[in-house]
């Protein structure tokens, strides 16, 4: 076994250490080291999108990624999306739109819609579904997930717009 | 009992936001797989890269020889169980397959079948240690198609199981072993009659994918056998209960020293509710003496769970001159999988129910063949019906030039309509969803341009009732605590709690549900059957009736009156004289007596059954086979719509995966039996760039067997999809499939053979 190395990163926030073996993806760490398990694994190889977190700004699924390559970078998982207990947006978004059933696809739809948010303020359905397409939902058919990000957009705005 | 017209609920039809929902999108609601416990060792399961062949035997010395293994288990772990059958709340069950189908015993009979488990340290040590097990294989040749398995001489995987018959289908003379594992009949009428009346008859042979359920979130389970013999199982499952009575049938130890905490589980569509993993995690446990969690992985999931079956399906329909069904013949054969149990039983009695028919005729065969055995998945056996009964529909529509909707307006089944198998409809709405399709505004406007087309298509699922349980408490603040058994896999904590709501007089949000392990609460069958909302719901309509009861007696106690001249009604208590809200009336008798629980329980209601009619436009590339679904509108009588969000989600979903069974899902096998696309990427479950929004058009017909007319609305959204879409593309491209996944290149093949001179697809 090749021997463990220190990664130090931030996850939402907060300066975080941790030791893992090299083969280790950053989903294992996250949930098994770090016992961040809002973020979820549906495959392991990148197509299901439910280990969606954010790294440096970028989404990523987290199965993808190597643990070591953490170091340094900035991590933000679903942990980290509420404002303290006042739930964003988008979380908000998806429970009046009734976005989730199962809920298991739900922590990776909310990390990659915050990603879209942030690239594109005013996505039109289009958009939003190209964008969420690396996400996987067997629950809902998509149609209230693609209401919901819609929703959170229009309602960030409104928001970004009162605050000028 | 219910009344359509205009009702006057407070709480029912409303949209609350669903009581575990700020815990699903915080990442704080816990999965399977998102059990810690003190000293967890990681397991791993060996699976067979056969599909069938004979253990010689298997030698786990090296794997238990690797520093950080701490138990190796084989099938020679688990206990003999002869050839007992036991009743499992779905029907009864052949232990002795059961058994083999955790941990194979002398054969593995699909690849990917387990073998052997490991518990290490950690899950990269487990999964070492697997590659260290030598197993000695006598490949033997597979079965992969009913046609294969059925053919006489063919290979037999399970020398113990011979034809058994059903309905009206006789014993044969002999009983020798076969893969055909069940023979069923179902006669109406007269057939031969019939088919002599018909000016026009149509007859086609449908080919049908094994598909998977396709949850997203892997089975898990994880097991601590402690000290006094005991076993404790966290799981994701459909039925706490049902995965208690196998896990401990299994183990063959007393079914209540098994205590099952169904965790939150992420999706099951019918194909949790087997069990895998737990008998597993406990044998590891017991010779550890530590808890052992097993996660699955993507390929095992497609490999050794799931599927529903593929198959082969004959329908003939015979039609007279004014366009009334006069005579129906089906012959059905699906896969079982490895062992017996496939929901044709279900399919033949599905077929013809959407239409009054005097004259039917089903026989339907389960086959065992070299694939994972097939389970469940959202009304199990009536999608593939749907999808060939509706084409010939279809077919004959266009002979008799008859509008589709007029013809399954004249044809369609009704209270007093007898189905094949025997019984009788009750107050159903089919009829409703047809006027509801023809009343919409998609209905109204033609798809429009070149190579598009339209497809209509109905689709019917018994719905069940069984037993469940539920117990309220209300606490001193007048807030409920109501503890179901039902694990929760689409917002139902908040359909019973809406249901309990309304009867009580209370506030939705003053009702905190919660799903509790089964020492917990009351016995509760499966999530499933589309029966939670139904059959739970009652239990919880008679723990509010239990309740009040209790506070109507308690009032009149402490009022001093009698207590038939105590009234409660929208959440006040009134006597002469006197007056209280609810929350008054508990703060004051928290103070004076005994605590307020309530029970309810249900078993003897069962559901009348649902129908839906859907609608959809497509557009058929001709260059490329491809089929892009434009519009879809999906109308199902849906009882009442307790929460009507949750129930346009359930249709939307079943739309869904309907639409990815049509179009491109499917287990494509080598030659060796072996599945090559053993991933989602491959599988392609439909993402959100495949489909266009759904249009659900909820139809109210309420089942007068449930206090609020509920009606399960989970699974029947699946059915009319394969065959709507195929009945659009035979209009959009003018080719009739009749194979399943209407896949690019079977479409294109279809166009082209049509394209050929003399070579007409038929018509
Ligand atoms: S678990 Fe990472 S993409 Fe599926
Ligand atoms: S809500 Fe179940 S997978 Fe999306």
């Amino acid at each position: 076994m090749a021997k463990k190395r220190i990664v130090s990163t931030t996850i939402n926030g907060d300066v975080t250490e941790f030791l893992c073996e090299p083969r280790q993806t950053l989903l294992e760490v996250l949930r098994d080291t770090l016992h961040l398990t809002g973020t979820k694994e549906g495959c392991g190889n990148g197509n299901c999108g439910s280990c969606t977190i954010s790294m440096n700004g970028r989404p990523v699924t987290s199965c993808l990624v190597l643990a070591v390559e953490a170091e340094g970078a900035d991590l933000r998982t679903i942990e980290g999306v509420a404002r303290g207990s006042a739930l964003d947006e988008v979380q908000q978004a998806f429970l009046e739109e009734a976005a989730l059933q199962c809920g298991i696809c739900t922590p990776g739809f909310i990390m990659q819609t915050e990603a879209l948010l942030a690239e594109n303020p005013d996505p039109t359905e289009e958009e939003v579904r190209f964008y969420l397409a690396g996400n996987l939902c067997r629950c809902t058919g998509y149609d209230k997930i693609v209401r919901a990000v819609l929703s959170a957009a229009r309602k960030r705005r409104m928001t970004a717009e009162a605050a000028k | 009992m219910p009344d359509n017209a205009q009702r006057s609920y407070k709480v029912i039809g409303t949209r609350p936001i669903r009581h575990d929902g700020v815990d699903k999108v915080t990442g704080r609601a816990k999965y399977g797989a998102d059990v810690m416990l003190t000293g967890l060792l990681a397991g791993a399961v060996l699976r067979s890269p056969h599909a069938h062949a004979r253990i010689r035997s298997i030698d786990t010395s090296a794997a238990e020889a690797l520093p950080g293994v701490r138990a190796v288990a084989t099938a020679r772990d688990l206990p003999d169980q002869g050839s007992r059958m036991v009743e499992l709340g779905e029907g009864s069950v052949n232990m002795r397959h059961l058994s083999a189908n955790v941990l194979a015993h002398d054969k593995v009979l699909y690849k990917g079948h387990a073998v052997a488990a490991v518990a290490a340290d950690n899950i990269h040590i487990a999964q070492e240690a697997l590659k260290l097990i030598r197993v000695d294989y006598e490949p033997l040749p597979p079965v992969m198609t009913v046609t294969e398995a059925m053919r006489a001489g063919a290979p037999l995987l399970n020398d113990d199981v011979v034809t058994q018959p059903a309905g009206n289908a006789e014993a044969l003379a002999e009983s020798k072993p076969s893969n055909v594992a069940k023979h069923f009949l179902f006669e109406k009428g007269n057939l031969d009659e019939g088919f002599a009346r018909a000016k026009h008859v149509v007859e086609r042979e449908f080919h049908l994918a094994t598909v998977h359920q396709g949850y997203i979130e892997p089975h898990n389970a994880t097991a601590l056998w402690h000290a006094d013999g005991k076993v404790s199982v966290w799981m994701s499952t459909q039925g706490s209960f049902t995965a208690r009575q196998q896990t401990a049938e299994l183990l063959r130890i007393p079914v209540s020293d098994v205590k099952v905490t169904p965790m939150e589980i992420g999706g099951g569509f019918g194909g949790k509710i087997s069990v895998y993993l737990p008998p597993v995690a406990a044998i590891l446990s017991r010779k550890t003496g530590r808890p052992v969690k097993i996660v699955m992985d993507r390929a095992a999931v497609f490999e050794a769970t799931g599927p529903t079956p593929g198959g082969v399906i004959r329908v003939k329909l015979g039609a007279d001159e004014s366009g009334k069904l006069v005579a129906a013949d089906a012959w059905l054969a699906y896969e079982a999988g490895a062992y017996p149990g496939s929901p044709v039983g279900a399919g033949c009695m599905c077929i013809f129910a959407c239409y009054d028919i005097p004259n039917a005729r089903v026989e339907g065969f389960d086959v065992c063949v070299n694939k994972p055995r097939t389970n469940a998945y959202r009304a199990p056996g009536s999608t593939q019906a749907a999808f060939a009964v509706e084409t010939v529909v279809d077919e004959i529509c266009q002979r008799l030039k008859l509008d589709p909707l007029e013809f399954r307006l004249k044809n369609a089944s009704s209270e007093g309509t007898r189905r094949v198998d025997g019984p009788v409809f009750s107050r159903v709405g089919l009829v409703e969803t047809l006027q509801a399709i023809g009343n919409s505004e998609h209905y109204k406007s033609p798809p429009g341009g070149p190579n598009r087309g339209r497809g209509m298509a109905s689709g019917f699922w018994f719905n069940v009732g069984l037993k469940s349980s539920v117990t309220a408490t209300i606490g001193c603040d007048g807030k409920v605590a109501l503890v179901e058994g039902s694990p929760d896999i689409g917002g139902t904590r908040t359909s019973i709690a809406m249901q309990f709501a309304e009867t009580l007089g209370i506030p939705v949000e003053d009702v905190h549900p919660a799903v509790a392990d089964t020492d917990s609460v009351g016995y509760t069958d499966v999530t499933g059957g589309s029966r939670v909302t139904f059959s739970t719901g009652i239990a919880a309509v008679e723990a509010a009736r239990d309740l009040e009861r209790q506070l109507v007696s308690r009032a009149a106690e402490l009022w001093n009156v009698p207590a038939d001249q105590v009234c409660y009604t929208n959440g006040v208590m009134t006597a002469p004289g006197h007056k209280a809200t609810f929350k008054e009336l508990v703060a004051e008798l928290h103070e004076t007596g005994e605590p307020l629980v309530g029970r309810g329980t249900s078993g003897k209601a069962n559901q009348a059954g649902a129908f839906a009619t859907h609608l959809v436009d497509v557009e058929v590339d001709p260059e490329t086979g491809k089929v892009q679904i434009l519009r879809y509108t999906a109308a199902q009588d849906v009882g009442t719509a307790i929460h009507p969000s949750y129930v346009e989600g359930q249709i939307q979903g079943g739309v869904g995966q309907g639409i990815g069974w049509a179009l491109n899902e499917e287990y494509w096998y080598d030659d060796r039996g072996s599945m090559r696309n053993a991933t989602f990427l491959d599988y392609r479950l439909p993402t959100c760039y495949d489909l266009p929004m759904i249009e659900p058009i909820l139809v109210e017909v309420p089942d007068p067997s449930h206090p609020y007319g509920v009606r399960g609305v989970g699974e029947v959204p699946i059915c009319p999809p394969p065959a709507a879409i195929a009945i659009a593309i035979a209009q959009a491209a003018g080719v009739r499939m009749t194979e399943l996944p209407m896949a690019p290149h079977k479409v294109m093949a279809a166009i082209l053979a049509k394209s050929r001179p003399g070579n007409g697809q038929p018509h």
